[in-house]
């Protein structure tokens, strides 16, 4: 840890502790907005991962995967928060243990 | 520089990425969320990605997080009700979680153990000249069709949409 800067493993870990942080929110959170927060800093956290890669290796594929996982991060983004819009509408609550069953 | 720069935004990420599990308010977990996001942003600048920095904060921080926002809003999501809370979980979960992320870093610091530094600059191909070269031309198809599977995220959001407003 010197001015001129750190090694990559920091980047790695850090990147892992985020993911840590994700799934932690993925499990302990009940607020299903919350739970999607959670899956997107996942995603986040998977995006460094490769960032740091790519850097490592001198290599620009992994740039390309992680502009991947954000064009799927974004296309899940808009049909999970039409779901959870459509879930709201039945059952007026945002609660997960209240949604237990597909049909309406 | 780098360093201080890495301490910095990693320290404010990991912070922000804490507040977003341990908020209450769906949406101070949301502005949390774009505090990870644009500190991510500053992270890849410094490894070298410009291209991925840019499309991290336009798509993510912007587009993502307005529609995260948005619903939010949308749906007046208040604090959040404790669940019914599983004994296991409670007693478990976190002591695990943290042993995970000891042995991740241990193999982590033990798979890359050189100690030169990252250095802002080293990499050369972060430019959206070289990521375009490579997305049209290896990863053609692949871009394609990610071109498709947005066009079937659009219609099913439609549709969701949609059957609600039949009834």
């Amino acid at each position: 840890m010197t001015a001129a800067g750190v090694p990559l493993s920091w980047y790695l870990a850090l990147g892992g502790l985020l993911f840590m942080l994700g799934a932690a929110g993925f499990v302990f959170r009940r607020n299903i907005i919350t739970m999607f927060m959670s899956v997107e800093l996942m995603l986040n956290a998977a995006n460094l991962t490769f960032v740091a890669l790519a850097y490592r290796l001198d290599q620009v594929d992994g740039l390309v995967l992680a502009f991947f996982v954000m064009v799927v991060a974004a296309a899940e983004a808009a049909v999970g928060l039409a779901i959870i819009l459509c879930v709201f509408r039945t059952r007026a609550s945002l609660h997960i243990e209240e949604v237990q069953s597909l049909r309406d | 520089m780098d360093g201080i720069l890495f301490l910095v935004f990693g320290g404010i990420a990991a912070i922000c990425g804490l507040n977003v599990v341990l908020q209450r308010q769906p949406i101070a977990s949301a502005l949390s969320l774009v505090g990870v996001m644009g500190s991510l942003a500053m992270l890849y600048l410094l490894l070298g990605a410009q291209f991925i920095a840019a499309v991290q904060v336009i798509v993510y921080a912007g587009a993502v997080m307005v529609l995260f926002v948005m619903v939010i809003m949308l749906l007046n999501a208040g604090a959040e009700r404790p669940g019914r809370g599983s004994l296991v979980a409670g007693l478990l979960g976190a002591p695990l979680l943290v042993g995970l992320l000891v042995a991740f870093s241990y193999v982590i610091f033990l798979a890359f153990p050189d100690p030169d530094p990252v250095r802002l600059g080293r990499f050369t191909k972060g430019g959206a000249a070289e990521a375009g070269r490579a997305l049209f031309t290896r990863y053609l198809l692949p871009f394609e069709l990610t071109s498709v599977l947005v066009l079937i995220a659009i219609m099913g959001a439609v549709v969701l949409a949609w059957r609600e407003v039949r009834k």
